[in-house]
């Protein structure tokens, strides 16, 4: 049996003109491990994410891939090698339908090099991506505008895009972030009983401990850019530092507030690159 | 590729077109026939500005394509004495992709207005260089003979129209295949959301820099042709920032529908502007200025938009 | 020596008219976010008014300076008349319409605005050279200067200072920077976003039509006389940052020394200069030179 972990993260840190987002993080992710990421708002758990996925680059410390080191690798090239990730904010697209929303995905990552001059609507990819629909509930959206969709539904074809390339690690960030409460468990139970029958490497932020508590194997607590608990579930939500920098700060009234500028501030991102990019 | 090639609608309809167009400039009288070459040119060059519209890009500076391709035919002339319709065709197309390339690595990377911007500085520094050079000629431009067929010198324009209307269609039949295709969809899925486009693995820059070279290289060819039609290049009708903005509101005018779309744009501006500039020499902008304001307010979608319109309550009242 | 001191001049005086003309450019764009090409049209509006009304001024037999008084009348009038038509009744409908097409609607007002001139004016040009020849000229190190042109420094220095007073130490600009900063907030704090836009477009507009009223009597006034100048005012505003005054201070300098060594030593890259260092600006700091850089967000 092989023991190497799928996913090391050694020494990483990472630090935006002096102030410090994360450090000394070092974590290893194990074939088909589901790893749940907790912790109050800036505590530097999506910094983590968006830094394996390559978003960010860090600034010292070590990221490697089953073996291989992707350490500051662009996000395209991490999604080729099999990191892919889902988003706070579900990233689809708006005007189309979930059917063309799963066929660009699809045909872009099977069409490489001169290939990518084929129809993107094949029958084959059509049925590729009804079936993918299918797993994921989607079927009977299959033909709406995703803009006129409810958020779960959005966050399942968020999620249902980033496995049409057969990752091996997959990121969840924040996955049922806006979803209605009678809808959240309905969610993960499709997505993670998916992703664990294809053996897929899960790790995802999450502020519900009862989700956390049901779903995952193992539970990193995040509190100021540091991990304070790598544990077990029903181990780390006992530990008192969880419990009073995590669980504790979770009820903490200041959050909505803070969780909503948070989001004024990201939705724009498409928008704000209209300067530059690059 | 092939697939997309034979078995798309838009193609096949489209290619019974531009046949009955030209079977029928056999019998139109000369001025029609010249404005409909006109409209067609530019159509090519407004065909490469849909596609950047697509993705949400503006050029505010195409008229630098088109102005590359007009004096790449002129120059061809002046240096070599060259007048074949193929070998000027593959001269605009070569410089223009030339430069479509080189520029595309600066300006993949802008979006919006500072995207316009670049481009619209791109395509006056080309201005500044044509009005100022005796060399390209300063503001007089050149002259430019009439086209040639392998050594052939036809009598009447209906052989360039000709031509013209099959690098229309093979240039049309080509942006059909590359927008059906999956790089196609994910170019214009950048304009919905880029974040996704990169994550889902493809490289943004490299689709809004693949897209800009063709639609260099239609402009490039729409200004070859316009070259060839009009017999004369010159910077204020062929580069200035006029004309790229003349091009971008065909392109408003014509909708981003269908490949289609750009042809019958160009086609209307130009039997609109001859109308309109006959009628009432001192107020055709004004027409043309308030078209563009109302297209703005109560068509976003164009003229495409209004024949789409008509085409569907066709097919509701045969079925 | 002299040539340097030509180049200067030239340079300065040029410069000059090309701040007051960008300058409403950039006020327009800092608040409400268009890049207005209609504002060549402006320009053109604000020299015909001036040339026609010192026109017919000359002939009345009103002295000579009175022609300053028309100077600013026309640029006040087209201010009032254009700008509020324009912004209350195109503009208005347009905000939350994407930049570009803002940008796209602007052009097709400038083409009316063109040919609104042709109808008005008719196709032949104006002379106004009265308010230039009452002045009469100064010898400048030994150069021979018309007294006019030198008027444009002390013009744009003016205009220059009353923007930077009234944007940075009056009740006004702290309301115009709460405007700028966030639309939705300042409405909600009970702004009249919509009377603040007027007025910006007022003034944008009634400085872009002073430039042209205070060049009008240096030259003849003709048809097309605002399509060169609006993208020259373009290259002014991106040089500096748009929507920033310093910024176009600086672009103005930078485009007018640029072209007055151009035009004394290599007349053929007039042009080519200035849209070079547009295209360099706009490669290497896209933001401009003197906007403060936007931080990134996500």
């Amino acid at each position: 049996m092989d023991n190497s972990p799928i996913l090391r993260v050694t020494d990483l840190h990472k630090s935006f003109s002096g102030i410090v987002a994360a450090s000394n993080l070092n974590v290893d992710v194990a074939e088909g491990e589901i790893v749940g990421v907790i912790g109050a708002n800036g505590a530097g758990k999506t910094v983590f994410i968006n830094m394996i996925t390559g978003y960010l680059k860090p600034s010292s410390g070590k990221i490697e891939f089953a073996g291989k080191d992707i350490t500051g690798i662009e996000p395209r090239n991490a999604t080729h090698m099999g990191v892919c990730r889902s988003f706070q904010v579900s990233q689809v697209f708006m005007t189309m339908s979930v059917l063309e929303n799963m066929l660009i995905a699809l045909s872009v990552s099977k069409d490489r090099g001169f290939s990518i001059l084929q129809a993107y609507d094949r029958p084959e990819l059509i049925a590729e991506c009804e079936q993918i629909m299918a797993r994921y509930n989607l079927s009977e959206f299959r033909d709406l505008e995703v803009s006129t969709l409810s958020q779960g539904v959005r966050k399942l074809l968020d999620i249902a895009m980033a496995i049409v390339s057969e990752p091996k690690v997959l990121l969840l960030d924040e996955p049922t972030s806006g979803v209605s409460s009678e809808d959240k468990f309905p969610i993960m139970d499709v997505v993670i009983g998916d992703l664990k029958k294809s053996g897929t490497s899960v790790l995802f932020v999450e502020h519900d401990m009862e989700i956390v508590e049901r779903y995952v194997d193992r539970v990193l607590a995040f509190y100021q850019g540091e991990i304070i608990c790598d544990a077990p579930p029903a181990e780390a939500l006992k530990d008192p530092k969880v419990i009073e920098y995590v669980v504790g700060s979770d009820h903490d009234p200041k959050k909505p507030a803070r969780k909503s500028t948070k989001k004024t501030a990201r939705k724009p991102a498409k928008k704000s690159s209209g300067v530059r990019r690059a | 590729m092939r697939s997309i090639l034979f078995q798309d609608k838009t193609i096949f309809w489209m290619g019974l077109c531009f046949l009955s167009l030209a079977i029928a400039a056999l019998f139109l009288p000369n001025w029609i026939v010249n404005n409909v070459m006109f409209g067609l040119a530019r159509g090519l060059a407004v065909l490469g500005l849909m596609l950047l519209w697509r993705t949400g890009l503006v050029s505010f500076g195409h008229a630098l394509y088109f102005g590359i391709g007009a004096y790449g035919v002129a120059l061809l002339e002046k240096y070599t004495g060259t007048t074949d319709i193929f070998l000027r065709l593959i001269c605009a197309v070569i410089v223009s992709a030339i430069v479509g390339y080189l520029l595309g690595f600066i300006l993949r990377g802008y979006r919006a207005i500072f995207f316009a911007m670049l481009s619209l500085a791109f395509s006056m520094v080309m201005y500044g260089i044509l009005v100022k050079m005796e060399v390209l000629g300063s503001t007089d431009g050149f002259s430019v003979s009439r086209t040639t067929f392998f050594g052939w010198v036809p009598e009447s324009k209906y052989a360039l129209l000709l031509s013209l209307i099959i690098v229309c269609m093979a240039s049309a039949a080509f942006v059909q295949v590359y927008l059906k295709s999956s790089l196609g969809q994910l170019s214009t899925a950048i304009k919905d959301n880029e974040i996704r486009v990169e994550y889902l693995g493809y490289s943004v820059a490299r689709a809004v820099h693949v897209k800009y070279v063709i639609s260099a290289i239609m402009a490039g060819l729409g200004g070859g042709l316009i070259a060839m039609a009009l017999g004369q290049v010159d910077p204020d009708s062929m580069v200035n920032w006029t004309v790229s903005g003349e091009l971008v509101f065909i392109t408003i005018m014509s909708g981003a529908g269908s490949v289609v779309a750009p042809f019958i744009g160009g086609v209307v501006f130009a039997f609109l502007s001859t109308y309109a500039s006959e009628f009432m020499p001192h107020a055709w902008q004004l027409v043309i200025g308030a078209t563009l304001l109302g297209i703005i307010f109560f068509l976003p979608g164009g003229i495409w938009s209004l024949i789409e319109k008509l085409w569907k309550r066709g097919e509701r009242h045969h079925g | 020596m002299q040539l340097f001191i030509t180049i200067l001049i030239d340079g300065l005086t040029y410069s000059s008219y090309l701040f007051i003309v960008s300058v409403g450019l950039t006020v327009i764009f800092g608040v409400m976010k268009i890049l207005n090409i209609a504002h060549g049209s402006f320009f053109a509006w604000g020299a015909y008014g001036a040339a026609y009304s010192i026109g017919l001024a000359a002939n009345a037999g009103f002295p000579a300076w009175f022609g300053f008084i028309l100077i600013l009348l026309s640029a006040i009038l087209v201010g009032l008349v254009l700008g509020v038509i324009i912004e209350r009744v195109i503009l208005r409908k347009m905000y939350d319409q994407e930049e570009v097409v803002l940008v796209l609607a602007t052009f097709g007002i400038f083409l009316i605005l063109e040919d609104l001139i042709l109808l008005v004016f008719g196709v032949n040009p104006f002379f106004a050279y009265q308010p230039m020849a009452y002045l009469g000229n100064i010898k400048l190190g030994g150069i021979s200067r018309d007294v006019y042109s030198l008027t444009l420094l002390a013009a744009a220095a003016v205009i220059a200072i009353g923007c930077w007073y009234s944007l940075n130490k009056t009740k006004w600009g702290n309301i115009l920077a709460t405007v700028i900063f966030d639309r939705e907030i300042s409405l909600a704090i009970g702004i009249n976003v919509q009377a603040v836009y007027t007025a910006t477009f007022v003034l944008g507009t009634a400085l872009g039509a002073l430039g042209g009223a205070y060049i009008a009597p240096t030259v003849s006034v003709a048809p097309g006389f605002g399509i060169d100048i609006i993208i020259l005012s373009f290259a002014v505003v991106v040089i500096g940052g748009l929507g920033s005054i310093p910024g176009a201070v600086i672009g103005a300098l930078m485009v007018g020394i640029l072209r007055a060594i151009a035009v004394h030593q290599m007349p053929e890259l007039e042009l080519f200069v200035v849209y070079a260092v547009m295209a360099l600006v706009l490669i290497v700091r896209p933001e401009g030179l003197f906007a403060p850089a936007v931080a990134r967000k996500i």
